[in-house]
């Protein structure tokens, strides 16, 4: 039996370099990698250091001018004017306010989330799987503005919430509550729950996605492993899957967290007129013209998303990672 | 003798996927019990049986007398080594090994110490302090080990725990293990594909096929007298020898199935040898393995290292004693 093969004439052992520009680019990008490397990760390096840092570093530096009080200038010398300004009582309430709706905002994304991720990542397959991924994305895609005014009107008195709960014959209820300090107000639309509603259903994708991505990680057989050494599901659940799914929760509540202290939209129009951190800037840097604390007040976020992911790091939530 | 695990006409079915087979099986006290099989063949999924991951579709099982249906996991006192370790990450080794005594609410102190014992036990003294990550895949495998003993099962399920490991390694664990279950006493039950890991180690195989057990017994009686041409073929290789041919030389029509180490290779013709043409040699160190093209067959046998290795294309006879040759049933 032959077998039939090219002659070696035909097939030399090195081949011909590829001809034109780019076939010399090819083989100069392969003898350096480096070469390439600089090439892809120049542009993404100078949005991000120069137009992104170098704006936030600017930010930073307002903070530390002050406003003349007379003029309505900025003065450009450093003080601590502007930050003695922010721990005034006003604006420390503002600052409170802002911090505790966002963590009850967080908590609550969590508790929310956490069932619906670990279904999609345990026991979803095929065509649920996509139909989790376009119930948890669908929202997304629609516009911000026209959820929070949808919100406004599911929560308003003469809203469907409010119909729902008369035709439960649970109005007291709703009333009990609304009755309640702090929490409560005159409607659910202009209450603290309502802006504490809408900030859970606007941002509860963001805690979504990362969890599931997490929980899909954790390998099934760590959990039948945990069974067999005798471990309830309650303690397979805390022992085992709550701290591989940490940094997902961590990843997640990152999101919900910092979404919540910086937005200015949902609080103005759902909520009390009581400002949160996001309308203070807005105000200030707006209609006040008072440029300087309005950076000190996009400073705060920053210090306490740097505080909360330190803290995060300390309890151990990048361990597994 | 107490029975350690029972199954009575135990199937497990996923949809129109017979996974287990109206399966029965006595597993005794004591014993070093080895389940072997080609993959999907139901091996694992009678082990899961055992563990509790997976609940019959119909059928009874014991353990220790015990009705084991609808007892979950966590409340059986049978521990398993799985087959990529299942270690836990964010875990150091010494608190993977006290996992089962934590759960249990034994105090730090306590479990420390048998923790400590279990690692010494597995010759990983002093590793405690280490994460899964940092160690060899034997090193791991001794872990789950230890992990599994600490809880001190009735019954220990190993689920391929040889698997991954290289082939020097892997014959040094089987000794241990084989050791380690002697001298601890508890019921090993071994799933595996690995036919000579079986034979070595076990004291009774059960050779799995498409969801059914085709035969259970010591590994002598297994090798010696295979039950059909499946059993013959998968555990060790085997010459098998259709009815007809087999009719010409004993008189039976029945299939027989005969050992390659038991077939001898002679220049010359004489009363009773087949003769056959060389076709392979293949090399193996202690032996050579000759294929021969025999009565429109491939036999196989062996020649042990010293003796004179026919060249490929050589006319040869094999002889045998008609004796060696174990008659089958005619099921496949």
């Amino acid at each position: 039996m032959s077998v039939v093969v090219a002659t070696p004439a035909a097939t030399p052992i090195i081949l011909e370099g590829r001809e034109g520009f780019f076939g010399r680019l090819s083989d100069r990008f392969w003898r350096n990698p480096g070469l390439l490397l600089l090439l892809m990760l120049t542009p993404p390096l100078l949005w991000l250091g120069v137009v992104y840092v170098g704006s936030l570093f600017a930010l930073l530096l307002q903070s530390f001018f002050s406003i003349d009080e007379f003029s309505g200038l900025v003065r450009y010398e450093f003080t601590l004017k502007t930050y003695r300004e922010l721990l005034q009582p006003a604006n420390l309430d503002i600052i409170v306010r802002t911090v505790a709706m966002a963590a009850v905002v967080t908590l609550a994304s969590a508790v929310v989330a956490f069932p619906i991720a670990y279904y999609a990542a345990r026991y979803a397959r095929g065509a649920w799987k996509a139909l989790f991924y376009l119930g948890v994305m669908l929202p997304l895609w629609s516009s911000y503005l026209v959820k929070v005014y949808a919100w406004k009107l599911i929560l308003a008195k003469e809203g469907i919430l409010n119909w729902i709960f008369a035709k439960l014959h649970l109005t007291w209820l709703l009333e009990a509550w609304l009755s309640l300090p702090i929490v409560g107000g005159n409607s659910l639309s202009i209450s603290y729950t309502g802006t504490f509603i809408v900030f859970v259903y606007v941002w509860m994708p963001f805690m979504i996605l990362p969890l599931q991505a997490a929980l899909e990680r954790v390998p099934v057989n760590l959990v039948e492993a945990s069974t067999d050494l005798g471990a309830t599901p309650g303690q397979t659940f805390r022992k085992v899957i709550f701290p591989l799914a940490l940094p997902g929760l961590v990843a997640g509540s990152i999101f919900t967290f910092s979404l919540t202290l910086g937005d200015y939209i949902i609080p103005q129009i759902i909520g009390t007129s009581r400002l949160f951190i996001g309308q203070a800037v807005y105000a200030h840097q707006g209609t006040a013209g008072n440029i300087p604390l309005a950076a000190a007040f996009t400073v705060v976020p920053m210090v306490v998303m740097g505080l909360y992911l330190w803290m995060a790091k300390r309890m151990g939530a990048f361990d597994a990672l | 003798m107490t029975s350690a695990v029972t199954f009575q006409k135990v199937s497990r079915h996923y949809g129109a996927v017979r996974a287990v087979d109206e399966i029965d099986l006595e597993i005794a006290e004591g014993e070093f019990f080895a389940m072997l099989g080609p993959s999907g063949s139901g091996k694992t999924t009678s082990l899961r049986l055992i563990a509790g991951f997976e609940q019959p579709t119909a059928g009874h099982i014991e353990i220790f007398g015990q009705t084991a249906e609808g007892i979950p996991p966590y409340r059986r006192n049978v521990n398993t080594v799985f087959q990529d370790y299942a270690l836990f990450p964010h875990l150091n080794v010494i608190d993977n090994v006290a996992y089962g005594l934590m759960v249990k609410g034994v105090s730090r102190p306590d479990r420390m110490k048998a923790a400590e014992e279990a690692l010494a036990l597995v010759q990983l003294p002093g590793y405690g302090g280490r994460r899964p990550g940092q160690l060899s895949g034997g090193q791991r495998q001794r872990v789950a080990l230890a992990r599994a003993l600490i809880n001190q099962p009735k019954v220990l399920l190993l689920d391929e725990p040889l698997g991954a490991l290289d082939l020097k390694l892997r014959e040094q664990m089987q000794e241990e293990l084989k050791t380690l279950q002697k001298s601890l006493g508890i019921t090993f039950v071994f799933v595996t594909h690995d036919q000579g890991e079986a034979l070595s180690m076990a004291d009774r195989v059960a050779v799995f096929n498409e969801g059914k057990i085709v035969q259970v017994g010591r590994p002598q009686d297994i090798y010696a007298r295979p039950r059909s041409r499946f059993v013959a073929d998968f555990v060790g290789s085997s010459n098998i020898l259709p009815p007809d041919l087999v009719h010409r030389l004993t008189g039976e029509h029945r299939w027989g199935s005969l050992r390659p180490e038991l077939v001898m290779l002679s220049a010359r013709a004489s009363e009773g040898t087949l003769p056959g043409r060389v076709v392979a040699t293949n090399y193996m160190g202690a032996a050579t393995r000759i294929a021969v093209d025999a009565e429109d067959l491939r036999l196989h046998t062996i020649a042990p290292a010293g003796m004179t290795v026919p060249s490929v294309g050589e006319t040869v006879f094999l002889a045998f004693d008609h004796g060696h040759l174990h008659l089958m049933d005619d099921e496949p």
